[in-house]
């Protein structure tokens, strides 16, 4: 009984129960197979979050995406006055995270690979794409890389899913995605 | 000298420091239960579209305290009164240092205090997790680790108190299997508590402006050392109660004593490093590192959950057989005491930790899969399914035995009692799959507007959000009645309980008389060769549930955008 010690002192040399060493048995193959789903996944899979990141200062990061959206914009967003940057096809696209904004709006091209850099000038902001919902951590001070394809077009949100303070459920950003 | 009094229930001698130092501990979680649910409660309303009752501060605030209030405060006293209930007690031994056990309560229980003076204050609504760069007040670190210093005397005690039981002989043989659990919940916390320290003591003298800058990502995967090993505490002392319950009701052994036990060292082994899937979307960890920490680290230990989920409704199942319950697959199951609410509480929360908690948080452990879930209220959804369906539920269906046994009491509303874990489990089991629907359409979690009415530039959540957003709050609703009446059943037990006529008067399922309990020990041979068809049947429909379920999110996964 399992609250009194075991009856017999030398209990580690007791059978174990047939069903046990059955389940035991099981669970361990569907271990297995959890564990090599991952790298499986990374060989065929389309959906891998590369972990390319370098050390950034914020203000560094504010001037390199500031510099490329000025280049690229095509227009306002409605009236909100934030600018909606047009990238050529496969190139590099930057967004940053601020108290409490997903800055710029992007336009992609549907089917094109971007590789897209994003950063946050303060605290930690949740990067979530929806309603794709692809949700990534931003930290302040790292700059991550991952290459995005996007395969629907239409308009997209981003929302911030790790809290950042008062204002945090006001960020929401932008993506739309254009056929070619 | 320690002086005993001996229960005349199970005939345990009973220390009496440890008699006070348990009732205690117990009684000042049972007030946090009451005061972090409350906020939970609150939060779950205003997360309710058509309530929406906080305003937004108030409502960062009270996300703030209901995290500390359950998952710390409420969980750590709880699991401080068992560490005393298996050591002392169960070893029929003396407690070792009683002074240092009640410096380590009034550590914790100031600690706590200063924490939430600090939040209520307004200052500090930081959520438990505290990431920087935002930065709480300086106290509120503080009480957290005043708190922490008073949980690691707890465990020390808990250590000598194992020690001089050994020395003494006050037990022959080894430790007994829930005293074993409870061990492993005693090691992983000294670590996790160390982890604390490593991580929150730098982030102290940052508030205090001693240090300039704390790297945010070394400190997730610092606080998330901390973080996901107390949640193996939590698991540990859990799956200790459910052999304690089945010991207590059915004189339930374990199957193998050897197996229980390596499942229990599992944890230890394999628990400590595993804080990378709390970062499996974060910048600047290698993919190796990912998939080695949550499945060298993650899925042997799950191994040891599936191991107990056998076991334990096994161990119940060969004894119900023994007495006699041995017709079809699950007469053993049917005839069981489901009016008995430590019987119910505890097969409430193996199926529902195992079900919710357990293949959600396996899922969502995975390195690719976590992309769809990764801060969505689907989060929050699986560890309802863990910490308040699993931990919670199990700590209350073993109160209902403690806590009229150890101060001789009658439960004042037993009729209450039969009802309180279906409403708990079933309210707070519905809305953890509610909130894991919501997630799954991408419904943030710690958030106060899902309509993102004060935004310039909205998003519309589909009509299914709001509508599992709205269900959860009914659930929620439901969920907190059943944490209110066992909170009044303890507390009216305890205040105004009838004393038990001794021994006669404890209703016979409930807590067997001694000479049964003592009987039961040393007469029962091992289980040995029995079989547990019914356990097997049970086992085999949740490793289906499991598989497929793993598999459809991996077929989601596949039909979003492409990403490398
Ligand atoms: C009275 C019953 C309870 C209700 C109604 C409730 C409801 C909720 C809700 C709606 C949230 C969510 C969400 C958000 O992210 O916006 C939440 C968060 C949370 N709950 Fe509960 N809960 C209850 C009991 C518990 C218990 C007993 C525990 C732990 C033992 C617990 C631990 C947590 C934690 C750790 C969080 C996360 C806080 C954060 O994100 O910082 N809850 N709860
Ligand atoms: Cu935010
Ligand atoms: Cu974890």
């Amino acid at each position: 009984m399992g609250i009194f010690p075991p009856p017999q002192r030398v209990w580690w040399n007791q059978p174990i129960e047939k069903s046990e060493v059955m389940w035991i048995t099981i669970a361990f193959i569907w271990a297995l197979v959890m564990f090599f789903m991952m790298p499986y996944w990374h060989l065929v899979g389309e959906q891998n979050l590369s972990n390319e990141a370098y050390k950034i200062k914020p203000e560094v990061y504010a001037e390199k995406v500031e510099t490329w959206a000025a280049k690229y914009t095509v227009r306002e967003e409605g009236d909100t006055g934030i600018p909606v940057v047009r990238p050529p096809a496969g190139s590099d696209v930057y967004m940053l995270g601020r108290l409490w904004e997903w800055w710029p709006v992007l336009e992609l091209e549907k089917g094109q690979s971007y590789r897209f850099h994003l950063s946050s000038l303060d605290w930690m902001h949740g990067w979530s794409l929806l309603p794709e919902n692809i949700n990534i951590q931003v930290h302040p001070n790292y700059e991550m890389i991952f290459t995005v394809k996007p395969t629907s077009s239409g308009e997209f949100g981003v929302i911030c899913n790790e809290f950042c303070g008062i204002g945090h459920h006001t960020m929401v950003g932008k993506i739309h995605v254009v056929d070619k | 000298m320690a002086e005993f009094r001996t229960c005349p229930d199970t005939g345990f001698k009973i220390d009496l420091n440890a008699d006070k130092l348990i009732k205690w501990n117990a009684v000042t979680a049972v007030v946090f239960l009451l005061i972090g649910g409350l906020f939970g409660l609150l939060v779950a309303l205003t997360r309710w579209p058509a309530v929406h009752l906080l305003d937004a501060d108030l409502f960062y605030l009270a996300l703030t305290a209901h995290g500390l209030d359950v998952l710390l405060v409420w969980c750590i006293f709880f699991e401080i009164a068992l560490l005393y209930f298996t050591s002392a007690i169960l070893l029929n031994a003396r407690m070792v240092f009683p002074k240092i056990a009640w410096i380590g309560y009034w550590m914790m229980l100031i600690g706590a205090l200063i924490t939430n003076v600090a939040v209520l204050r307004g200052d500090s609504s930081v959520m438990f997790t505290s990431y920087p760069p935002m930065m709480a007040a300086q106290d509120f670190y503080l009480g957290i680790i005043l708190f922490a210093v008073g949980a690691l005397l707890g465990c020390l005690v808990f250590f000598a108190t194992l020690h001089v039981a050994r020395k003494e002989k006050t037990y022959e043989g080894s430790i007994p299997l829930v005293t074993f659990g409870a061990m492993t919940a005693a090691i992983i916390a000294v670590f996790t508590i160390l982890s604390g320290a490593i991580i929150l003591v730098p982030t102290w003298f940052w508030s205090l402006g001693l240090l300039s800058h704390i790297d945010t990502i070394m400190y997730r995967v610092i606080w998330w050392g901390m973080g996901h090993s107390s949640q193996q505490v939590n698991v540990a002392a859990q799956i200790a109660c459910w052999y304690a319950i089945a010991a207590i009701l059915f004189g339930a052994k374990p199957l193998s004593e050897k197996v229980s036990r390596t499942a229990f060292l599992l944890y230890i082994l394999f628990l400590q490093l595993a804080s990378a899937h709390h970062l499996l979307v974060d910048p600047g960890l290698s993919s190796e590192y990912k998939i080695f920490n949550t499945s060298y680290a993650l899925y042997l230990a799950v191994l040891g959950s599936m191991i107990h989920g056998l076991t334990v409704p096994g161990a119940i199942e060969a004894a119900q057989r023994k007495k006699g319950l041995n017709k079809g697959l699950f007469e053993w199951l049917t005839k069981a005491p489901w009016g008995n609410p430590v019987f119910a509480g505890m097969a409430l929360s193996v199926v529902l930790f195992g079900f919710l908690g357990g293949i959600s948080g396996v899922m969502m452990g995975t390195e690719q899969l976590n992309l769809i879930t990764h801060n969505t209220i689907y989060v929050p959804g699986h560890f309802h399914g863990t910490v308040v369906v699993g931990t919670t539920l199990t700590f209350m269906a073993i109160s209902y035995w403690i806590v009229p046994t150890l101060w001789q009491k009658e439960l004042v509303f037993p009729g209450l009692a039969k009802w309180q874990p279906y409403l708990f489990g079933i309210g707070m089991g519905l809305a953890a799959t509610f909130m894991m629907g919501a997630g799954t359409l991408g419904v943030p979690r710690r958030h106060w507007d899902m309509t993102f009415a004060d935004s310039a530039m909205g998003f519309d959540f589909p009509a299914a959000a709001n509508l599992m957003m709205g269900l959860n709050g009914v659930a929620a609703v439901m969920g907190s009645i059943g944490a209110a009446i066992f909170i009044l059943n303890m507390v009216g037990t305890i205040l105004w309980g009838k004393a038990k006529v001794p021994a006669a008067a404890a209703p016979a399922e409930e807590a067997p008389a001694e000479p049964n309990v003592t009987g039961a020990a040393t007469s029962y041979g091992s289980a040995g060769t029995m079989e547990v068809p019914g356990t097997f049947v049970l086992a085999m429909i949740f490793l289906v549930s499991f598989v497929l379920y793993y598999f459809v999110n991996w077929k989601y996964l596949s039909s979003v955008w492409g990403l490398s």
